[in-house]
C-alpha cells in the first residue's frame, strides 16, 4: 500500500509537468487549430535560459520569474514573426514551419551550451517528507505544487479578466470577435505567449530530475500528446486532468506490470493514444464536432 | 501542363536519370539512388495525404518494415534481393489496408497523432523481435553484384535497378491518380459526404488508399535495406517519418513530379545545410523549412503550377483584350 501511494504521489509529480505542456499545446490548438510541434523545445530553450541566470548568480525564483517572462515575449515573438506569415496558409504547411522551429531551437541549444547534460538545481528542500511510513520526495510536492499555482492563476486570468474573455472570444469565433473590436491577431499572439510560459514551468520543473540537455523534452513532449488526447484536444481542463492521469497511470504500470518496466513506458503512452483514438477520439471532456454542410 | 508536353518531360527526365552513371559513380551516385527510394516513398505519402486527404506521421513504419521483411529474407532464407521487394509491397500493402480500417475513424489532427504514435512504437518492437531482426545490432547484408557479366560497379547496379523500380511504380501510380479510382480518391478529400453520395465508397477506397500507400513506402523501404546493406532500428526513428511529411509538402502535394523534387530536398538540403555551418546544421536545415514555406506555401510543384496558371491566364486574357488577371485571382485555394 505504502509503494501504492508513494507511486501515485511521483506519478501526479510528472502528471503535472506533463499537464503544463499539454495545457501548452491546447492553448494553441484551440486559437488556431494547430498543434505546435515545437512546444516542447520553446521549454527546453527556456529552461536553459533559467540556467544561464543561475549560473549568473541570480537566486532561483528571481531566475524563475526572469525566465518566465521572456518565455513570454519570446511566444509572442516567435507567433508574430515565425507564424503570422503562413497564418491563413493549409494547416501542413503551418505544421511544417514549427517543425522547423523545433529543428532550428533544438539545434541552437545544442551549438549555444553543447550536448553534455546539466545538472539543473531544484529549489525545494533535499530531505524527504515522512506521512508514516510513505516517504514524499519534496520536489514531488513542489511540483504539484507549482503545477496546482499556476493553474488557479490561468483560471482567474480566463474566468475573471477583460482580456482574458477577449481571448477565449478571439478563439471561439474569430469573426464576431473582430466585429466586436477584439484584436484577434494579438489575441492569438498572447496566446502562444501564455503557452510558452507554460511550457517554461515544465521544462524547469523537470529539469532537475531528467538534467538538462536539448533533447530532454522529446518525451515529455509525446506524454503531453497523449495527455492532450486523453483529454480531448479542446479542452484545457482536459489537457490538466489528463496529464495528471497519463503520470499516474505510466508510473503504476511500470511498478507493477513486469514486463513493461522502465523499456516499454513510452509504448504504455502510445497505447494509451491509440485506445483512446479508437474508443472515445474526441478525449474524456472534448466535444466532437458536429458540423453543418 | 497538356498531357502531351508532360509525356515529354517525363520521357527526357527519365533519358537523363538513366544517363547519371556515364557522368558520376561512387558516393555521388549512390546519393541520386537513395533520391529515387524517397521519391518512391513520398508518392506513397502523396497518395494518402495528398490525393486522398489523410495525414500520416508514421509513414517511416512502413518504411521499417519494409526494409526488416527484405533484410530478414535474405539474411534468414538467402531469397534473392529482386524477390524481396515485390514481396515486401504485398505484405505492406495488407497491414496498411488494416490499420486504414480503424483509422477510418480519425480525421485530421487525430489520425496525424495515431500514426505518429506507430512511427514511435516500430523502433521498440523491432528490438523485441531480437531472433528475426537482429535486436538493435541490426542485420548486415552483402550488396548485390551487377549480374551477367556487366562491366559496372555495384553502386552502377544498385542504381539502375532503383531508378527502374522508381519509374514503373510512378507510372503506375500517374495512371492511378488519373483514372476512376485516383478520381474518387480526391473527391473523397474535397467533399466525402458529396462524393458518397455519388456513389463512392468512402470507407472502402480510405483504407485502399492506405494499403497502396503503405505498399509504396514498403517497396522504398525494401529498396533502402538492398542499396545499404543493413538495417537497424534506430534508423527508422521518427524523424524518418517526419522527414517524409516535410518532403511531400515541399514538394508539393498532390503533385507525381513534387515527389522527385521534395526527394531532392530531402537528401540535398541536409548536405547543404553541413557545408554551410559544422556546429548547427539542423538550425540551417530549420531555416530552409521556414523559408522555402514562406516563398512557396503549396510546394515547389504548387508554386510551378501557379506561376504557368498566371501565364496562361494574362496570354488568355490579353488575346480577349481584357484586363490581365493578377495571379492572386489565378490562385485557387486548392490544399
Amino acid at each position: 500500500m505504502d509503494i501504492f501511494v508513494q507511486q501515485v504521489m511521483s506519478g501526479l509529480a510528472t502528471g503535472g509537468i506533463y499537464a503544463s505542456l499539454a495545457l501548452a499545446l491546447v492553448m494553441i490548438y484551440q486559437a488556431t487549430d494547430v498543434v505546435n510541434f515545437a512546444q516542447g523545445e520553446m521549454a527546453m530553450f527556456a529552461t536553459y535560459l533559467a540556467w544561464t541566470f543561475m549560473n549568473a548568480g541570480v537566486s532561483y525564483w528571481t531566475a524563475f520569474i526572469l525566465t518566465l517572462a521572456i518565455a513570454f515575449v519570446g511566444g509572442v515573438v516567435i507567433q508574430r514573426v515565425v507564424i503570422r506569415p503562413v497564418e491563413n496558409k493549409p494547416i501542413l504547411t503551418i505544421v511544417i514551419v514549427t517543425l522547423g522551429l523545433l529543428v532550428i531551437l533544438n539545434s541552437m541549444a545544442g551549438w549555444i551550451w553543447t550536448y553534455l547534460q546539466k545538472p539543473f538545481p531544484s529549489p525545494f528542500p533535499r530531505e524527504p517528507i515522512r506521512m508514516g511510513t510513505v516517504v514524499l520526495g519534496t520536489h514531488d510536492l513542489g511540483e504539484i505544487a507549482v503545477t496546482l499555482v499556476m493553474l488557479a492563476l490561468l483560471f482567474v486570468f480566463f474566468r475573471f479578466t477583460p482580456l482574458g474573455l477577449a481571448m477565449r472570444a478571439a478563439a471561439q469565433n474569430p469573426l464576431s470577435s473582430r466585429l466586436a473590436g477584439i484584436r484577434v491577431s494579438w489575441m492569438l499572439a498572447l496566446g502562444w505567449g501564455l503557452a510558452a510560459t507554460f511550457g517554461a514551468v515544465a521544462g524547469i520543473m523537470v529539469a532537475p530530475i531528467l538534467t538538462l540537455d536539448p533533447n530532454m523534452m522529446g518525451g515529455i513532449q509525446i506524454y503531453a500528446f497523449a495527455a492532450a488526447t486523453l483529454g480531448g484536444f479542446g479542452s484545457p481542463v482536459g489537457a490538466v486532468v489528463g496529464g495528471f492521469l497519463v503520470g499516474v497511470v505510466e508510473n503504476l504500470v511500470g511498478t507493477y506490470v513486469s514486463f513493461i518496466g522502465t523499456e516499454l513506458k513510452l509504448t504504455v503512452a502510445l497505447a494509451m493514444i491509440i485506445v483512446v483514438l479508437l474508443v472515445k477520439p474526441s478525449g474524456l471532456f472534448g466535444r466532437t464536432h458536429v458540423r453543418r454542410v | 501542363m497538356n498531357r502531351r508536353a508532360s509525356v515529354i518531360l517525363a520521357v527526357v527526365v527519365i533519358a537523363f536519370a538513366y544517363s547519371l552513371p556515364i557522368y558520376m559513380s561512387g558516393f555521388r551516385l549512390f546519393q541520386f539512388t537513395q533520391v529515387c527510394i524517397y521519391a518512391i516513398a513520398l508518392m506513397g505519402l502523396n497518395l494518402l495525404t495528398g490525393y486522398n486527404g489523410q495525414f500520416s506521421l508514421g509513414h517511416g513504419a512502413f518504411y521499417a518494415i519494409g526494409a526488416y521483411i527484405s533484410a530478414i529474407m535474405m539474411d534468414q532464407w538467402a531469397i534473392a534481393y529482386g524477390w524481396t521487394i515485390p514481396v515486401a509491397g504485398v505484405l505492406c500493402l495488407i497491414v496498411g489496408f488494416l490499420f486504414g480500417r480503424p483509422a477510418l475513424r480519425l480525421e485530421g489532427l487525430y489520425l496525424a497523432l495515431a500514426t505518429f504514435s506507430l512511427a514511435l512504437a516500430v523502433p521498440q518492437i523491432l528490438k523485441y523481435f531480437e531472433h528475426w531482426t537482429g535486436g538493435s545490432q541490426g542485420i548486415v547484408l552483402t550488396k548485390p553484384k551487377a549480374p551477367w557479366g556487366l562491366k559496372i560497379t555495384e553502386d552502377q547496379w544498385l542504381y539502375l535497378v532503383t531508378l527502374t523500380v522508381t519509374v514503373v511504380m510512378f507510372v503506375l501510380a500517374a495512371n492511378l491518380v488519373r483514372s476512376r479510382v485516383g478520381r474518387a480518391m480526391v473527391a473523397i478529400r474535397d467533399n466525402h459526404i458529396a462524393a458518397e453520395t455519388m456513389g463512392v465508397d468512402s470507407a472502402l477506397y480510405k483504407s485502399l488508399t492506405f494499403g497502396v500507400s503503405a505498399a509504396y513506402t514498403g517497396v522504398a523501404g525494401a529498396l533502402s535495406a538492398v542499396a545499404i546493406a543493413y538495417v537497424a532500428p534506430d534508423s527508422f526513428n521518427v524523424f524518418l517519418s517526419v522527414t517524409f511529411l516535410i518532403g511531400i509538402v515541399i514538394g508539393g502535394l498532390a503533385s507525381v513530379w513534387g515527389n522527385v523534387l521534395g526527394a531532392m530536398f530531402i537528401q540535398f538540403v541536409p548536405n547543404w545545410a553541413q557545408d554551410i555551418s559544422k556546429a548547427a546544421p539542423w538550425a540551417i536545415f530549420g531555416i530552409f523549412l521556414i523559408g522555402f514555406m514562406y516563398v512557396m506555401p503549396y510546394g515547389i510543384a504548387g508554386a510551378i503550377k501557379r506561376l504557368w496558371i498566371s501565364q496562361v491566364v494574362s496570354r488568355v486574357s490579353q488575346k480577349q483584350g481584357g484586363e490581365p488577371l493578377s495571379s492572386q485571382q489565378a490562385e485557387s485555394p486548392s490544399r
